[in-house]
């Protein structure tokens, strides 16, 4: 007589995991990390390999002494890692990237809970942290290219920077910044590839195309409003590595794409109110962990109406 | 005939295989088995009690239990033989039912008093579908009767016939389908004249393209016939959904159709109620479709109600390799059965049997809100938020989150990466809710 196994229906799954979705994002993250080595030399490809490997070993040790199964094979620790070192100069010194990824691991994800618990996006959290502990070497951009002739100390403004100080003199064009050619974070400013790695997230459906695209249109609408260059405007600082990555992460945003909506809808005018009055130049990070400790209140708003209830029987207090 | 081209929108869902192996073969029949063991409890509502003792000849489509309670369906014997008596049987999902085992003597002799029924009124009809023992063939086993019996005060204007046999693997609606879709017809015709509804339609996915043209040539020009291709998107056979996309009606919360003007009822339902008022014979016989990785020759087979399984597998040639899972129904919301000596019950559409990596689900992670569940969900609720308020053990939580209007359709747990037991969750928080409303 066969042990039959008995357990609760549904005895299918569709065949997605977590991992299997981290490592979409990861080959989503591909293309910008070519060209940040393109743009920006070895260098940058070795911060890149530096920050995954830190934020993958951070990972490890902490869930070893919290005597905690060990996750770093769903790979959210490694797109950790990658997004954070994407939106760091390339000239950093490594022992500060390392302390980012420790930030982000440690403090912002495991400390909470882990994948799924943690409130702010790590990465974008350790970028703070960063930006606010070393100010100087985490605004020193370089010139992409400089590494053919050697010159890496050669410190350049970034294209947000010219606009703040000097109203757009010295811009680049639209195809360099199209194709990235551009100081700035390492994994930022090639829109190309940012958006190849958009177009491949949504073909997987790993992200809906209505959150990026809300974020992008409410940004380009306020820059018209306030009469900047609306391309200029979403193709400099980390807009669109926002509005791509960061503002689609699952467990920092609403889990109703109404909710998403809404969520990235207030990225969009914190970024440009950050942009147009704020002192500091570029306010994509900022707008981002604003609107994520804002979801709790926007998941109480947007709860759904469970199909068929009657509008006063709507029976859910938050 | 009336055309509908497209069906309204519905929401959530997800796209499953649809594995439909046994579509394209012709329905093998069964010779009487052994023994066979007719459970007191094949539908929703009351239990019969037993009309026969050990020791009583029994003759095919014989009443063999009853009950007086208004919602029940009476139970009739699937083979000619002897009462061997009364055993107790656990019933899928656990419950424990009396059953009355019928030892075959292998004639199948029908019982010579059965007539065609008199069916002139509507009261009479109704009468007549009770005694039949018909019960939703779909699955539900909801009793016939009681779903035609529209409730005073409740116009029905539209039958829908469901078709849409959303769960993977099963094709034993496909097969009525194709093998009776005169009888499909006729029983609809017999409802919408009895009940004086005047809109008809039929529903069926996509996916079965034969089955649409076969039932659109059955209809003809049957007045108030429709036959609408749905979506192939689980669960579009589900009640509240499929009310949805034909009519674009909401069933409100806790209500039945009739609240939204409908009836539904499976189509292999219908076409029995053709044969039935033809010959008399009532529910003794159905289909089920047999596969799974685990069988050897997948087939829809016609079982006398009450046969064994293992005596269905063994017809069919037996399993393959190890079988470690086996399954009443679909993979979706089929419920894994502890043994294969279990009986096949009225309502049972399926026998699905699993080895290897199939019988296992994979282990489950931490949830990390990727929203898949809430964005499936038909009945727009968040499973994610469901699951950690019955870890809680939160019922007024639940009750408030509208954990009670969840159908099981196992949406969320399918479409979950992190492989979440939403579905068992799900459940235990409504049995916290019930116990909780049992307090007050």
């Amino acid at each position: 007589m066969e042990k039959w196994i008995v357990s609760s229906s549904p005895h299918l799954r569709e065949g997605r995991s977590t991992q299997g979705i981290m490592r979409d994002v990861l080959i989503a993250l591909l293309p910008a990390a070519a060209a940040a080595g393109i743009l920006f030399g070895p260098r940058a490809l070795l911060l890149i390999a530096l920050c995954v490997a830190s934020c993958v070993a951070a990972e490890w040790v902490c869930r070893r002494v919290m005597k905690r199964e060990n996750t770093i094979s769903d790979l959210s620790a490694a797109v950790t890692g990658m997004l954070l070192a994407f939106n760091l100069p390339v000239g950093l010194h490594p022992l500060m990237a390392v302390f980012g990824c420790v930030v982000a691991i440690v403090v912002v994800k495991q400390m909470f809970g882990g994948i799924g618990q943690n409130f702010v996006n790590p990465a974008l959290t350790a970028r703070i942290v960063l930006m606010t502990s070393f100010p100087s070497p985490m605004s020193s951009w370089v010139q992409p290219f400089a590494y053919l002739d050697g010159s890496d100390a050669v410190t350049a403004a970034s294209p947000l920077g010219i606009l703040k100080e000097s109203a757009g003199a010295g811009l680049p064009g639209y195809l360099d910044l199209f194709l990235g050619a551009r100081p700035g974070c390492l994994g930022e400013t090639c829109a190309l590839a940012l958006l190849l790695g958009g177009v491949y997230l949504v073909a997987r459906r790993v992200i809906h195309p209505a959150v990026p695209l809300t974020y992008l249109a409410v940004a380009a609408a306020l820059s018209a409003l306030a009469g900047r260059d609306v391309l200029t405007e979403l193709m400099t600082g980390g807009l669109l590595l926002g509005a791509i990555f960061m503002a689609t992460d699952y467990t920092t945003t609403p889990v109703t794409l109404k909710g998403r909506v809404i969520f990235a809808a207030g990225c969009g005018v914190l970024t440009m109110l950050i942009r147009l009055f704020g002192s500091l130049p570029e306010g994509v990070s900022f707008s981002i962990i604003l609107m994520n400790l804002l979801v709790p209140y926007l998941e109480k708003w947007t709860r759904p109406r469970p199909f068929g209830a009657q509008k006063e029987g709507r029976g859910r207090a938050g | 005939m009336e055309r509908i081209v497209k069906p309204y929108r519905v929401h959530g869902g997800a796209r499953v295989p649809h594995r439909k192996n046994t579509a394209h073969a012709e329905t093998r029949a069964m010779p009487a088995p052994a023994r066979v063991l007719l459970p007191m409890q094949q539908h929703v509502g009351a239990p019969c009690e037993p009309l026969v003792k050990k020791g009583d000849r029994v003759l095919v489509g014989q009443k063999i239990a009853g009950s007086g309670a208004a919602v029940s369906a009476p139970i009739h014997a699937s083979v000619s033989g002897t009462v061997a008596g009364v055993e107790k049987v656990l019933l899928p999902g656990g419950r424990v039912s009396d059953a009355v085992v019928i030892d075959s003597d292998g004639s199948m002799e029908p019982d010579p008093s059965l007539r065609p029924p008199k069916a002139e009124t509507l009261e009479e009809f109704l009468a007549a579908v009770r005694e039949s023992g018909l019960v939703g063939l779909g699955g539900a086993g909801f009793p016939a009767h009681v779903k035609l019996r529209v409730p005073a005060g409740k116009a029905v204007d539209t039958l829908i016939l469901n078709g849409a046999e959303c769960e993977p693997y099963i094709t034993s609606d496909h097969r009525e389908a194709l093998e009776h879709p005169q009888d499909v017809v006729e029983g609809a015709r017999l409802v919408q004249g009895m009940l004086g509804i005047p809109r008809v339609i039929l529903a069926v996915e996509d996916n079965k393209p034969d089955a649409i043209a076969a039932l659109r040539a059955a209809a003809g020009d049957a007045p108030g016939f429709a036959v609408l291709p749905l979506r192939s998107r689980y669960p579009q056979g589900a009640e509240k959904v499929l009310v949805k996309a034909c009519t674009n009606r909401k069933i409100p919360l806790g209500k039945l159709p009739a609240d939204a003007g409908c009836i539904v009822m499976n189509i292999t339902s219908a076409g029995f109620l053709a044969r039935y008022f033809r010959t008399g014979m009532p529910l003794v016989q159905r289909r089920i479709t047999v596969d799974g990785s685990a069988i050897q020759n997948p087939a829809n087979v016609l079982v006398p109600v009450g046969t064994r399984i293992r005596d269905v597998v063994a017809f069919l040639g037996g399993y393959r390799g190890e079988p470690r899972k086996l399954l009443m129904g679909g993979p979706m919301m089929g419920l894994a059965l502890p043994d294969d000596g279990a009986p096949v019950l009225k309502q049972n559409n399926g026998i699905l049997a699993f080895g290897g990596a199939d019988a296992k689900l994979p282990e489950p992670s931490a949830c990390i809100r990727c929203g898949r569940c809430v964005a499936g969900c038909p009945m727009n609720l968040e499973p994610l938020l469901l699951e950690q308020l019955a870890e809680q053990r939160d019922a007024a939580g639940l009750a408030r989150s509208g954990v009670a209007a969840c159908m099981e359709c196992g949406t969320c747990a399918y479409r979950c990466p992190a492989h979440r037991p939403l579905m068992q969750a799900i459940r235990l928080g409504k049995n916290l809710v019930k116990q909780a409303g049992g307090k007050n």
